[in-house]
């Protein structure tokens, strides 16, 4: 884990680096949560200082938008497509096994810090139904049998790094 | 014999990257195509031969041996033959334009882009006057693709008649609607051509920068569409003096960060800037003040897509396909519990039955279908009756209806259509930008009420009080969000009212 100090310096390169990129808040947000994991709150008074907002049009656009987190999550993210073709498909049974299995809730982290679960609205791979999103890849015709597969893959991961 | 795999999403979704690897152990290097569209044969593994181009599909890695042996015998002997890949029905009784290169080749090779008529429309738009690009657009009848089809040429038209020192063109690939995929496949297997067409728009309209506002939710199309930036660039199809004209085009993509509300064109665009996504109220029009308070050309990947091949074939040629008002082709996209999913490129006028029983083959699960959904998760729920309706934008706006972005999702007959329309409103609640009453507030109690419908509270009252909500919601909404959530919910009640324990459709609701 990085001291509260690399972060702080990290922070203020990156905010060095697209602060003067129109419209550069997003793309900001988004380097940030991808060297950190999440978007610290000691982070958004240096965000608003280098792009000359204030400190509540930073926290404004973190809390509008799904992807932004504002606490550490899991070391793996794990989304489950909630949309209508998957629904066709069976996901609302997914979900409430995926959520049962992992003993966690959507936008909960499971105790070991291994998994977080979030819901997602499409991962546009709706002709081959239901998808879930494992950090950058996509996973389609996930039934309950082959989630509890991929999940025990993130174990199994788990176990080797360690 | 040259082998290809495809480096689509569902491909990948569906094991495509251990067939390749498969391949490499036998000591092949396949080419990582785009796909075909044809999502049920993923991955689909195609080979070259003197013969022409044949494929297996859907092949797993543990195929591999197999398939190699069966290539040197006797190919048509395997069990997942398929046969010369552009003689298989799905794909051959297609009318392909925007998507006919799609699966052809490695999507990020700019020599096979050219050698398939790539940048063709961009050397005619390089002699052209940003009229005479403009008048193009609008003889081809080309209506945005995005939802709204709303004439292209005369928003191009626009942007081109306001003064401004800066213009923008920007791409909305914030494919948000369930079911929906046609951008996600055409960024991923021919990114080029959305490129081509927004150099196009540049030099029709008098923009120097673009942007493609992609969604987070899509990291192969965001990976191939900066690896595919980075080269045109370097070949000096994008940048300063583009093939030595003197004409200049930049190019960024933007990623999205999981809001639906930011694929309406002026949440978009805040969120371009930088902001909440919230919606802007129209006029002024983004053609007058749209990026950063400039003249702005929003529209849909497949839209820029089309104005490739219409500047290189002319407008007559894509007016020639399609029927009244709608011209062109529409890319169809076939989802939910379907056997044969995947991405229909057809004029204009084929029936939902068509598509979802000749295409399709009826759903995955073998039951009968209940209900399709068109147009997203805005879209009305379509009973059998309404089936025949020719796939037109005016004809489905006939029966409260509407194509969108051409997403169809299919439902079997277990679906709870109660169900369905709850969660109409509870998305809403999710994805509302919160800006107007009708939607932030609405669709809370839309919710609410639903669920008190169900539970048999006060039925009949509650079902008078969720059309109010409808109506309020439909005329008092700023934008599609709240003022189309209502078309799921209301056509779910009236078609299928016995999920709602009504006795029938008349029952308390007008």
């Amino acid at each position: 884990m990085n001291s509260t100090l690399e972060k702080t310096t990290g922070i203020s390169g990156l905010v060095a680096k697209y602060k003067d990129l129109p419209g550069g808040l997003l793309p900001l947000l988004h380097a940030i949560q991808t060297e950190i994991g999440y978007l610290p709150d000691s982070a958004v008074p240096t965000i608003a200082t280098g792009l000359n907002l204030s400190r509540a049009e930073v926290h404004g656009v973190i809390s509008f938008y799904h992807d932004f987190k504002t606490h550490p999550v899991g070391r793996n993210t794990v989304q489950i497509c909630r949309a209508e073709a998957c629904q066709a498909m069976g996901s609302r049974r997914l979900e409430a096994h995926a959520k049962q299995t992992l003993g966690i809730n959507y936008g909960e982290t499971t105790a070991d810090g291994n998994i977080s679960l979030e819901p997602v609205y499409c991962l546009g791979n709706c002709a081959c139904s239901p998808s879930i999103r494992i950090n950058d890849d996509i996973y389609a015709r996930v039934d309950t049998e082959r989630f509890d597969d991929l999940m025990s893959g993130l174990l199994i991961e788990e176990g080797a790094s360690k | 014999m040259t082998f290809y795999i495809p480096q689509d999403t569902t491909a990948l979704a569906l094991g495509a990257d251990s067939v390749a690897s498969a391949l490499q152990a036998a000591g092949i290097e396949p080419v990582r195509n785009g796909s075909r569209g044809m999502f049920w044969l993923e991955p689909l593994l195609e080979v070259a031969t003197d013969t022409g181009r044949i494929g297996f599909g859907p092949v797993t890695a543990n195929d591999i041996p197999g398939i190699l042996d069966a290539l040197e015998a006797d190919a048509s002997s395997h069990d997942l033959y398929l046969g010369p890949v552009e003689e298989i029905e799905y794909l051959a009784n297609q009318q392909r334009l925007t998507f006919a290169r799609a699966g052809q080749g490695d999507p990020l090779c700019l020599d096979n882009y050219q050698a398939l008529n790539g940048f063709k429309g961009l050397s005619k738009a390089l002699g052209m006057s940003g009229q005479q690009i403009v008048d193009q657009v609008k003889d081809s009848g080309l209506r945005g693709r995005g939802g709204a089809a709303f004439p292209a040429g005369i928003k191009w038209q626009t942007v081109l008649d306001t003064r401004g020192e800066q213009k923008y063109i920007v791409c909305n690939a914030d494919e948000g609607d369930s079911g929906t995929f046609a951008d996600r496949v055409l960024m991923e297997a021919d990114p080029y051509q959305l490129i081509e067409g927004m150099v196009i728009a540049g030099l029709a309209v008098g923009a120097t920068q673009g942007y493609i506002y992609l969604r987070s939710e899509y990291p192969v199309a965001h990976r191939l569409l900066n690896i595919a930036i980075e080269r045109a660039v370097a070949a000096n199809f994008l940048g300063d003096n583009i093939q030595g004209s003197g004409k200049t085009f930049h190019l960024e993509v933007r990623l999205g960060a999981g809001a639906y509300i930011c694929g309406e064109e002026t949440a978009l665009l805040e969120s371009l800037e930088g902001k909440r996504g919230m919606v802007r109220a129209k006029p002024p029009l983004p053609a007058i003040e749209g990026l950063f308070g400039k003249p702005t050309v929003v529209n849909n990947v497949l839209t820029l897509a089309a104005i490739s091949s219409i500047l290189e074939q002319g407008a007559a040629a894509y007016q020639n396909f399609g029927l009244g008002r709608s011209r062109g082709t529409l890319a169809i996209q076939l989802a939910g519990n379907i056997k044969r999913g995947g991405l229909i490129e057809l004029a204009f006028g084929v029936t939902l039955r068509e598509v979802v029983e000749d295409y399709g083959q009826g759903t995955h699960s073998g039951r009968p279908i209940r209900a399709i959904q068109v147009g997203g998760p805005l879209g009305a729920f379509m009973p059998e009756s309404q089936w025949d309706t020719p796939m037109d934008y005016e004809a489905f706006a006939a029966i409260k209806a509407m194509i969108g972005h051409g997403g169809i999702v299919v439902f079997d007959d277990t679906a709870d259509m109660a169900a369905q329309a709850r969660f109409a409103m509870e998305f809403c609640v999710v994805e509302s930008c919160g800006k107007c009453t009708p939607c932030r507030i609405g669709s809370v109690r839309g919710v609410e009420v639903i669920d008190r419908i169900v539970a048999n509270e006060n039925r009949d009252n509650n079902l008078i009080l969720l059309h109010d909500l409808c109506d309020t919601m439909e005329f008092g909404s700023l934008c599609a969000m709240g003022g189309m959530t209502p078309y799921p919910v209301r056509s779910a009640i009236k078609y299928f009212p016995e999920d709602f324990l009504l006795k029938d459709a008349g029952q308390g609701y007008k």
